[in-house]
């Protein structure tokens, strides 16, 4: 059978962000794919060379808009580690809080995104709606319902009230009785069995040798958490575990989602009844020594890293973000081979991706041998003519 | 009579393409959780495509890369007469915090003309659910 090469994106209904796949297949089974990434490249990693520390927070927050917390959290925590400033513990409390509310709007963003992807219309819509309550949650504490301005160096900037609290309590014990019915329906479901099942496998070992991370990793069943391995804020203080599945699947992957959401709800209920009292800040002074400052945090789709060096004056050398989708987006291509053309919005989808994240990175040609930096017009004639003459073949 | 139609039913159900063009990711997931049964944009009759052919309203989030640049103008070209499009967020209207950026052209309509910029960062579902009916008034009005 002959092999055609099929581009897919960047803008295609079944993807949601900019990002471009090009699969050689064979009838409908997939034999190569190949991922090009950087249609979201900003240039943000220079520009927080050009703002203050201040600055830099809502920025961080900005790399992605799901993910906002967790860039936050890790970039304040990287100044920190460089002042040797440690926020006062309620302050560590309530970050972590709103980390984990972070991972509950992500995972139900994603069982809905994946829902959506199987055909299965009705999850989307019904795990929406409850992620509104999260939302709500948000919105109620830091005043904003994506990005929070709430991080800041030296602990966070509002406390909550016991009114909150009893809030939260609240939408906890809704969520709870949701995320049970979400396993009863992940699990029992034909419409999810029947399209996850055996779909996009990625092998333990494979996940160790392409470096996967977070939910994918843990559907692969590696046992990794950064919050338990290297724990950060208040993770440390809290009982939970840490979720596996060994299927290797997306189903794994569901599975694995939708027990952590269980875990997170336990983990919110434990963080508001044991509250420590106190500040919630220490004052900082705005140019940080020179140093430098690796910090890794767990976001939803898996270990976020930013490394930040300082140079004495306000504003930061160097800071370098090593997203979670950067990490995954290696195994798709992998898990992508094989598989039919039917399933590649649900692989895709099985990691989560977040290109706002990842595409701070411009890869331009990926050919060692021929590497060489082509200008934006030639790459259009070379892809023009490159795509004339795969039209023809 | 044909063009009252036309008019008629593009009023009771405009199709939106959205387009990311870099933004992010922000202002996508308000996007959808505007269409999501809590603020239900479907309401108005405003239905998701995923093709830029089938669509009167090109709903563009983002700053504008320098990759996305060419495929925004692209998109623009594949879209039927008459076509709108919305700006939606700080950075599709002026850039804002990607100012500066080497790579971004700063704002939507540097690239392709825009009919109405829904600011905020990210602007909440209800600015959105007051951005479509707007621009629906618009339509209405419009020859
Ligand atoms: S306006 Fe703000 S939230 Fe929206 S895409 Fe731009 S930076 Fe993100």
């Amino acid at each position: 059978m002959s092999r055609v090469t099929i581009p897919i994106g960047p803008q295609h209904p079944a993807l949601k962000e900019p990002e471009r796949f090009m699969v050689t297949v064979e009838g409908e089974t997939i034999v190569d794919a190949d991922v090009r990434i950087g249609h979201i490249h900003r240039g943000m990693e220079k520009l927080f060379e050009q703002r203050t520390y201040m600055q830099n927070i809502h920025i961080t927050e900005r790399i992605c808009g799901i993910c906002s917390f967790t860039h936050s959290t890790n970039f304040c925590q990287a100044t920190e580690y460089i002042l040797g400033v440690e926020p006062p513990r309620r302050g560590l409390y309530l970050r972590t809080l709103m980390n984990e509310f972070e991972r509950i709007h992500s995972h139900l963003l994603w069982l809905g995104v994946a829902g959506h992807e199987m055909g299965f219309d009705t999850l989307l819509m019904w795990s929406w709606d409850d992620r509104e309550r999260i939302l709500d949650l948000f919105e109620d504490i830091t005043g904003n319902r994506v990005t929070h301005a709430y991080n800041t160096v030296g602990g966070v900037r509002r406390d909550i009230t016991d009114a909150q609290a009893q809030r939260i309590l609240h939408t906890m014990d809704i969520l709870e009785e949701r995320t049970k019915a979400y396993i009863q329906v992940g699990l029992n479901e034909q419409t999810i069995l029947k399209r996850t099942q055996g779909v996009g496998i990625l092998t333990t070992a494979d996940a160790k040798r392409l470096c996967a991370v977070g939910p994918r990793l843990r559907a692969s069943n590696v046992k990794y958490d950064v919050r338990k391995n290297d724990p950060y804020a208040a993770y440390g203080e809290l009982p939970f575990e840490v979720i596996t599945s060994d299927t290797l699947d997306v189903h794994g992957q569901l599975v694995v989602r939708a027990l952590e959401l269980l875990e997170t709800v336990n983990m919110c209920r434990y963080m508001i009844k044991n509250l420590p009292t106190g500040d919630i800040r220490v004052k900082v002074p705005r140019k940080v020594p020179p140093g430098e400052a690796i910090s890794r945090t767990e976001a939803p789709r898996g270990e976020d890293i930013h490394y930040l060096r300082s140079n004495g004056t306000d504003k930061p050398e160097r800071l370098k973000v090593r997203a979670p989708t950067m990490a995954n987006i290696l195994n798709v291509a992998h898990t992508l081979k094989g598989a039919n053309i039917a399933d590649i919005p649900l692989i895709v989808a099985g990691i989560d991706p977040c290109m706002g994240c990842m595409d701070r990175v411009l890869i331009l040609d990926r050919d060692k041998e021929t590497s060489k930096v082509m200008t934006k017009d030639q790459l259009r004639e070379y892809s023009i003519a490159w795509y004339e003459k795969e039209a023809y073949r | 009579m044909l063009e009252n139609v036309v008019k008629w039913s593009r009023v009771k159900s405009p199709w939106v393409c959205h387009f990311n063009s870099g933004s992010c990711n922000g202002c996508d997931i308000e996007i959808i959780a505007a269409l999501m049964p809590r603020f239900d944009a479907e309401r108005f009759g405003v239905v998701l495509k995923g093709t830029p052919r089938h669509a009167d309203v090109l709903l563009c989030t983002g700053p504008v890369t320098g990759q996305m640049k060419d495929r925004l103008l692209k998109i623009y070209e594949q879209m039927p007469e008459p076509k709108f499009v919305i700006a939606f967020g700080e950075c599709g209207c002026s850039g804002a915090v990607y100012t500066g950026c080497y790579n971004v052209e700063g704002g939507i309509d540097k690239v392709i003309p825009v009919d109405a910029y829904i600011p905020g960062c990210p602007p909440k579902p209800e600015a959105i659910l007051d951005g479509v009916v707007k621009l629906l008034t618009a339509f209405k009005e419009s020859e």
